[in-house]
């Protein structure tokens, strides 16, 4: 089932997982800059045992029919959670250690409405992914030997 | 002694264990005390691929621990020791007699059957009774999800109810 923002019409991309409020905060910045926060569904792990965060982002994919999760940080129990459900569920897409950039681009893209749209959005997170990467960037940095 | 915390933590390795507690105490290894991880590679390898390189993963059973326990401590770099739940290391206590002074709970999170003593402590009536007996070993039980926290006397954790 694809889930529509009643206000934009647009599918749900992917489901965004982390810590405390970052999902939710990290999708609000994505609405403000882009009114696009609708293509995300967040999930916290606030309170949650590892089964029922993978239980809670599982809910997530299968109530959007969303096949990418957005998480953030490497180490951390939503990422634990979702490689498990990367393993039951071929197709499904992770990627960790995200940042807004790389969310902004991920929500911008356009995406077909036919045709493979498992490899479209496979294109999109990757496109993304190299967004996100080339947007770290330090000013003012002295390093002292 | 370089185990630095006796964890019990039903998220094992996670962003706390690794960040929170890791960095300040700068861990080196962590001693991941489960039967079942122990037995599985694939496991194994999602925790692994969760730590920094600095950091070495040992994946042992109850009796493998309390066996390897002497020689972790010797270690020269600080380390942890982690369990999923509240079993696991009354077993490990009773098994290493001695070598546990302090237990950490960390994170027993929300399931039936339990109730909300912190933010982060739900506890069945046996499990309540299991972190007793491990106080009765001698052993110092105390609640803290992190660092920065108040660490939580384990007979004032019992007698709360829900969030801290």
């Amino acid at each position: 089932m694809i889930t529509m923002s009643e206000q934009t019409a647009m599918p749900v991309r992917a489901v965004v997982a982390g810590h405390g409020q970052f999902a939710v905060g990290i999708i609000s910045a994505v609405e403000q800059i882009t009114g696009r926060g609708a293509a995300f569904v967040p999930v916290s792990n606030a309170g949650l045992c590892l089964d029922d965060i993978q239980g809670a982002i599982a809910r997530a994919l299968d109530e959007t029919g969303a096949q990418v999760i957005f998480t953030d940080l490497p180490a951390g129990s939503c990422t634990m959670a979702v490689r498990r459900l990367v393993r039951e569920r071929p197709g499904t897409v992770l990627v960790t250690g995200i940042n807004l950039s790389l969310l902004l681009d991920f929500a911008m893209q356009d995406l077909p409405a036919e045709g493979d749209m498992q490899a479209a959005i496979h294109a999109a997170v990757q496109t993304a992914v190299e967004r996100g990467r080339a947007s770290l960037a330090v000013y003012g940095l002295e390093v002292r030997t | 002694m370089s185990i630095a915390l006796f964890r019990i933590d039903d998220r094992l390795i996670h962003g706390q264990v690794v960040v929170g507690w890791g960095q300040p105490l700068e861990l080196r290894f962590i001693v991941l005390v489960d039967d079942e991880v122990a037995g599985s590679e694939w496991e194994q390898e999602l925790y692994r691929m969760g730590v920094p390189p600095e950091m070495t993963v040992h994946f042992v059973t109850v009796a493998e621990a309390a066996a390897q326990l002497p020689a972790y401590v010797q270690q020269a770099q600080p380390g942890i020791v982690l369990v999923g739940d509240i079993g696991t290391m009354q077993r490990l206590v009773l098994a290493a007699p001695g070598l546990v002074p302090t237990v950490n709970v960390g994170g027993v999170h929300h399931a039936p059957g339990r109730l909300g003593k912190l933010r982060y402590v739900f506890l069945t009536p046996a499990e309540e009774q299991g972190l007793r007996d491990i106080a009765s070993h001698g052993v110092v039980v105390t609640a803290q999800d992190v660092p920065s926290a108040r660490a939580v006397p384990l007979e004032e954790f019992l007698a709360a109810s829900g969030a801290d």
